[in-house]
């Protein structure tokens, strides 16, 4: 992948197609550091599938026998000296907090740091093609934040109008932009 | 500033265009946006679509989606153009320069842009 934030839009189509009612994207930043989590509260996997999901060979599609999403992702992480972590809770039906948390750590100056890329077009594709779906997303670096809350602009738009309309998406998008001038 | 005031003016406007609309989109921009679509550049040339079709009025007609791996990794982006009661069109190895293309030729003008397809495809 050629930009980070290809990835995470990557990533998180696997929250949405595991079911999240909602998923987290949480970008933070330090002098030294970039660190990428996504939250969801999807299905979940359990323990043995768990392992096997940073093997390039293992996949639940069923188009052709490799996976490499997740494969990626980690290969990015972790050739700048940073870490890969997925942590999973199933969905037994029983408790309330299940889903799948990924994080991944980047070194900003290693050589083979990948560059974050458009993160405002990863967001506004994951709107456009899932509106029905709440994101959250923050990407914080020290003191400055960029937030967006679906479930908010979901109140505002109420019912009638979809998240994916043209309008909202032009909306989302430079109110992203204009958060990201101060960042 | 973009304000929720502003968000809620559009609200307002759309609301009586979106009832008009639902269900009358005649054909259907499908982009194959799981890993192999999007390492390979799916998300400008969905963006391109999105952007193109409503700047050439077609909004109304037509629609643009996304879906997972249509299973031919290696002609990504790879885009497919449903219509009612016409035979599925498959575009490969998608640009956003061929997008513009598409939009003028295949979704304005109903002529498909056959270079541009699977059929005619040379590596």
């Amino acid at each position: 992948m050629t930009e980070i934030s290809l990835n995470i839009l990557d990533i998180t189509e696997n929250s949405v197609k595991a079911g999240a009612t909602l998923t987290q994207i949480e970008i933070t930043e330090t002098q030294e550091t970039l660190t990428v989590k996504i939250i969801d509260n999807g299905c979940g996997m359990d323990g043995e599938t768990l392992n096997r999901v940073t093997d390039p060979f293992y996949t639940t599609r069923t188009t052709r026998s490799v996976g490499l999403g997740i494969p990626l992702f980690k290969l990015a992480a972790e050739q700048t000296g940073g870490s890969f972590t997925i942590e999973s809770a199933v969905d037994d039906g029983k408790t309330e907090s299940h889903g799948t948390t990924v994080t991944a750590v980047f070194y900003k100056n290693h050589i083979d740091c990948t560059p974050l890329g458009d993160v405002t077009a990863t967001v506004t594709t994951l709107i456009q093609g899932h509106p029905e779906t709440d994101f959250l997303f923050t990407h914080q670096k020290g003191e400055a934040c960029v937030c967006l809350d679906t479930r908010e602009l979901r109140e505002v738009l109420g019912a009638e109008v979809s998240l994916s309309e043209y309008e909202v998406i032009k909306w989302i998008e430079e109110f992203l932009n204009e958060q990201y001038l101060s960042l | 500033m973009k304000t929720l005031e502003e968000l809620k003016a559009i609200k307002d406007k759309m609301k009586d265009k979106v009832v008009l609309r639902e269900g009358t989109s005649q054909k259907r921009v499908v982009v194959g946006m799981a890993t192999c679509g999007i390492a390979a550049g799916a998300r400008p040339v969905l963006n391109a679509f999105v952007e193109g079709v409503q700047a050439a009025g077609l909004a109304q007609d037509v629609s643009v989606t996304q879906t997972g791996c249509i299973g031919i990794c290696q002609f990504e982006p790879v885009v497919e153009v449903f219509e009612a009661g016409k035979e599925k069109v498959t575009y490969v190895k998608m640009t956003e320069e061929k997008v513009k293309r598409v939009i003028d030729e295949h979704l304005k003008n109903g002529k498909v842009v056959a270079e541009y397809t699977i059929a005619e495809y040379k590596a």
